[in-house]
């Protein structure tokens, strides 16, 4: 097992995680590769995500006014902005060729609103590309456990 | 104060709760009323369970609800669409708890009873102990009504009321222009976002005919939008109008240019659609259904709510379902082209993303909306929801009374349609 390489993708993924739940969205969005996409699918198996509906299917042009709404107080379910806990785990990497990586790991968010403290389960792949001495995010895909199950607004990045 | 209701006429009067300008706020939050909706308008009216193309085949089903009863709609061999009970007949369990899918029969997981695509039932483990005391013909999965009208399905539980064409009237012309967004090609069904938010049914139900609250509510939205599509967006002080069309019926048109996407295709194709109308014409696809497809893709400008449960909203349809007094679940069906050009329909899909479901940029902020709704409306237990918006330019129209586009009309509509229902 490539011990080093685990460490590398981990250390990158727990920062990723750590700027959204601190609202460092401009940090984040300089993370991703030009042509990268965020996904979360409605359907556990599906594969074909152009192609199918998902809760969110974003682009560079997407991630950057989804940022936009979060923190433009324009938005009535966003303002106050949710506060979020994410813990990430169980990291695997499952492919490395030249300078691609795909790891796959386990995401435990919990979500603060007004009242109301959620929980949403996540697995998360990554399809990472070295970049220097860090990496950029290909395609981040969030596959919640409940995602086929009716859902409340989601008001934060997953 | 004035206008106070008694409270013993509560449970006994309905009537007295709907004004020809306001509704009585027990409406969102009396859980009896509620339980009397479910007998004297779900179980008493036509009321939408799918889109044809749902389920597409023979054995293609899909399990939903009528008001809280849980239902399956199954195409049978002959291709006739069925609309059964969710409830086996031996001891009442659920017969399938897949939301979709594709079947020969269904079996009850309990006792293994098992039925036929049209209800009937077929077979039972081990029969020998019923002797002579059990007739199949008389144990089918329980039937319902069902009838439909350009696609959509629609099941009752009543024998006597007046066939689905009757009751839609003149709402059948608006669902004949909604489904021009099939481009030539056909609607068709692909998926939805389901949510639930904390309020009443009649929340939303009153939300698909208000665009008072577009600019407002969905300001984060319109920011994300090219400017273009703004001044598209921005109908409130426009041409657009509110129609009641009988029967708790009524279309809010906001967009006066996009009610006959087929009208007019000549007129410049908007900004946002030009690289995909380049793609369409490299795909071989001739000028005028390039237009039509384009169009199509932009939905339409128009929303048709459906008393109890359906609207055409735009681009997709909205479902509800109501959970209990203050809760409900909302599905946004996405809207394609059946066998239409792939890129059109990805444009379609994203254009669904960007506005609905819980990570969208549009229903977070209605739900938000609705719920403040719910939750103020647990004050003041005497006061009353006002509807009367658009009154003084109310007119009689062809079809019924027409106002402006922000006029609450449509709300109107369905109160007095409840009214009657809950009144009978």
């Amino acid at each position: 097992m490539n011990l080093q390489l685990l460490q590398e993708v981990t250390a990158f993924i727990w920062a990723e995680g750590d700027m959204l739940d601190h609202n460092e969205y401009d940090t984040w969005l300089a993370l991703w590769a030009d042509k990268g996409t965020y996904i979360i699918p409605i359907d556990p198996k599906e594969e074909d995500f152009e192609n199918t509906l998902n809760y969110a299917y974003d682009d560079a042009h997407m991630r950057q006014l989804r940022v936009q709404r979060l923190i433009g107080g324009e938005s009535i379910s966003t303002s106050p902005q949710p506060r979020t806990v994410r813990t990430a785990a169980n990291f695997r990497v499952l492919s490395e060729d030249g300078d691609q990586v795909r790891v796959r790991c386990s995401q435990h968010l919990r979500d603060f609103r007004k009242d109301s403290l959620k929980h949403y389960s996540a697995d998360l792949t990554y399809d990472l590309v070295r970049s220097g001495d860090s990496f950029q995010i290909q395609r981040k895909l969030i596959r919640l456990i409940n995602s086929d199950d009716t859902l409340a607004g989601i008001g934060y990045i997953l | 104060m004035n206008n106070m209701i008694d409270v013993v006429n509560l449970e006994c009067d309905p009537a007295e709760l709907v004004k020809a300008d306001r509704v009585h706020t027990s409406l969102y939050t009396d859980a009896k009323l509620f339980d009397a909706e479910m007998e004297k308008i779900f179980y008493s009216t036509w009321v939408w369970v799918a889109h044809e193309s749902e389920i597409p085949d023979a054995g293609s089903y899909k399990s939903t609800f009528i008001g809280k009863q849980p239902v399956i709609a199954v195409r049978d061999r002959k291709k006739q669409v069925n609309v059964l009970l969710n409830r086996c007949r031996h001891r009442g369990a659920t017969v399938c708890e897949h939301k979709k899918g594709k079947t020969n029969s269904f079996v009850c997981p309990y006792h293994g009873w098992g039925y036929a695509l049209d209800g009937s039932l077929r077979g039972i483990p081990h029969p020998d102990s019923y002797g002579e005391c059990l007739d199949k013909s008389e144990l089918p999965l329980v039937s319902l009504r069902t009838e439909s009208y350009a696609g959509m399905i629609f099941a009752t539980f009543k024998d006597d009321i007046e066939p689905l064409v009757d009751f839609l009237g003149p709402a059948r012309k608006w669902m004949d222009l909604f489904m021009k967004q099939g481009a030539g090609y056909g609607i068709k069904v692909p998926g939805e976002h389901r949510f639930r938010f904390p309020g009443n049914w009649k929340i939303q139900l009153e939300n698909t005919t208000d665009a008072y609250h577009f600019p407002l509510v969905h300001k984060s939205f319109l920011h994300s939008v090219d400017q273009q599509t703004m001044d598209m967006l921005d109908f409130v002080d426009g041409a657009g109008y509110v129609e009641d069309l009988g029967n708790g019926h009524s279309v809010m048109v906001m967009i006066p240019d996009l009610i006959d996407l087929e009208a007019n295709l000549d007129l410049p194709i908007p900004t946002r659609f030009e690289s995909l109308a380049q793609e369409l014409r490299d795909e071989g696809i001739e000028e005028q259904q390039v237009r039509r497809i384009v169009r199509a893709v932009g939905g339409s400008g128009f929303n048709l709510n459906l008393f109890p449960n359906i609207a055409c909203s735009m681009a997709f349809f909205r479902v509800l379902q109501p959970i209990s007094v203050n809760e409900t679940e909302i599905h946004h069906s996405v809207i394609t082209m059946d066998g239409g050009p792939a890129v059109a329909n990805r444009y379609r899909l994203r254009l669904h993303e960007h506005f609905q479901g819980p990570m969208g940029f549009g229903t977070p902020d209605d739900s938000e909306a609705w719920e403040r709704v719910q939750k103020g409306a647990s004050a003041g237990e005497d006061l009353w929801i006002m509807l009367n918006r658009g009154l003084p330019g109310e007119k009689p129209s062809e079809d019924g009374l027409v106002s402006d586009v922000s006029a609450e009309t449509g709300m109107r509509a369905a109160y007095q349609q409840w009214k009657k229902m809950m009144s009978a």
